[in-house]
């Protein structure tokens, strides 16, 4: 399969990148992975006229903690998280996430800013951001903005992200005390879209009472969702079994899957509660250690 | 509009006037004439293109081949030097993990990556680790004991026996 005809750039700083994009109009798009991109535009259910390849410009791909948050590059391989230390210390669900992301080829060239400005419910990175609480700084010819997770995915294949600005850090808030995370999905398949995957944050004080959580959860709603039922039932909570059976019944009942080939609507419900429940474990067993 | 383009595959340079949407499979087959790198489902599921870009695997119908400009590609026609056979080539062949071939040299490029970050994997490892590249003669266990012989020989170490396991 072969793409419709484009014009390809490959700037090598984002000035020239976000200058390129003004220049091009709506029909440019940013090429980063493209693991996305790409499969879209051979099927030609995407068909931009421009390509602007951000490969080539240094500086956008990290992993570090500074100032209070954890930053990661918009341009960070998939493989580089997986293999960074910090994250197998304090950020566990990435490796969670990660392992069940695609296969290890694509691996090496899917970024983690591109798994959220394709702004795909389907995809496994912004349940896990919703859950981390992140924030996502976004470059433009103005400077920079940093917008809230929550307000970031705005409808189908929609985000935060306007024509002329280029996704280029996310930042989401260190880990301390008491902190674990931890996420699953039900594939079908390596390299499936989730049936049903959640993401789940859970903080706790000495006495083991729950200081903070996030619950996120993928493909199981038009966009990315955020199970705001299950937080509230969590925080200030003891995590009883009872309340994290609460918690796992909100999030089945607030998500609205829809019906496909990987399932009908009340299997999808009963993932979400059972992978809720064992996340939530997951991550206080964590934050336990 | 074309882009004059220089890909280094195998250490050989090959300099070609290629369409931006030219997938760097396409390049690598029908420009270079590299034709041991495969196109199976030409979706990025099955790894029969896979090659490595600067020591990385790829999904060569998933790359552009404007993309790999100046990078070192290597494929399945490089392995093997003028000594003999690749270790991952002889023990794919002494293992019998391959039966038609066509996952072959995807599957071995593959396992070249993973041998270089991961030079003693577990069996889940291996498993993990070649998830990405789809064998449909169900070769899966010749496959993980012809990685694990590879992973021997390169070492140094004993190496385990190459008798046919029934399963």
């Amino acid at each position: 399969m072969i793409a419709e005809n484009f014009n390809y750039d490959a700037p090598t700083s984002l000035d020239e990148a976000i200058a390129l994009l003004h220049e091009y109009g709506d029909d440019a798009k940013i090429l980063a992975g493209g693991h996305s991109l790409i499969p879209m535009m051979k099927l030609r259910f995407a068909s931009p006229t421009h390509l602007i390849d951000i490969n080539n410009i240094p500086g956008l791909s990290y992993v570090k903690e500074e100032d209070g948050y954890l930053k990661i590059g918009a341009m960070t391989k998939e493989v580089e998280v997986e293999e960074s230390e910090i994250i197998h210390a304090k950020y566990q669900i990435f490796m969670d996430a990660t392992k069940l992301i695609a296969d290890p080829q694509v691996r090496n060239f899917g970024t983690l800013g591109g798994n959220l400005a394709h702004g795909d419910a389907a995809n496994d990175h912004p349940a896990v951001m919703i859950a981390l609480g992140a924030d996502v700084e976004i470059t433009g010819k103005d400077g920079k903005r940093t917008v809230g997770i929550d307000d970031f995915f705005q409808g189908f294949y929609t985000t935060a992200v306007e024509h002329g600005e280029v996704l280029t850090e996310i930042r989401i808030p260190a880990a301390s005390g008491n902190y674990g995370s931890a996420y699953h999905k039900a594939e079908r398949k390596v390299g499936d879209y989730a049936t049903a995957g959640v993401a789940a944050m859970i903080q706790m004080d000495d006495q083991g009472r729950c200081t903070k959580a996030g619950i996120g959860l993928t493909n199981v709603s038009p966009l990315p969702l955020r199970a705001s039922r299950s937080e509230e039932v969590l925080i200030g909570s003891d995590l009883s079994e009872a309340v994290i059976a609460q918690a796992a019944q909100y999030a089945s009942e607030d998500c609205s899957p829809s019906e496909d080939l990987r399932g009908n609507v009340e299997y999808k419900r009963h993932l979400v509660s059972v992978i809720t429940k064992r996340m939530i474990n997951k991550a206080i067993s964590r934050a336990k250690k | 509009m074309t882009k004059k383009i220089t890909l280094k595959i195998n250490g050989a340079e090959h300099t070609m006037e290629v369409e931006p949407r030219m997938l760097l499979i396409h390049a690598i087959r029908e420009n270079a004439s590299l034709t041991g790198s495969h196109i199976g489902c030409d979706t990025s599921s099955c790894g029969a293109c896979t090659v490595l870009i600067d020591g990385k695997s790829a999904k060569s119908c998933t790359i552009l081949a404007v993309q790999a400009q100046g990078k070192e590609i290597a494929t399945v026609e490089g392995l093997a030097t003028a000594e003999g056979l690749h270790p991952i080539q002889e023990g794919f062949h002494l293992n019998h993990a391959l039966h038609c071939g066509f996952c072959t040299p995807g599957l071995m490029m593959r396992a070249v990556e993973l041998l270089e970050k991961n030079p003693n994997p577990t069996e889940d490892e291996i498993r993990w680790g070649i998830s990405g590249n789809l064998c449909r003669c169900t070769g899966y266990n010749n496959i993980v004991s012809a990685i694990q012989w590879t992973s021997a020989k390169m070492q140094g170490k004993e190496l385990p026996s190459t008798e046919p396991k029934f399963v």
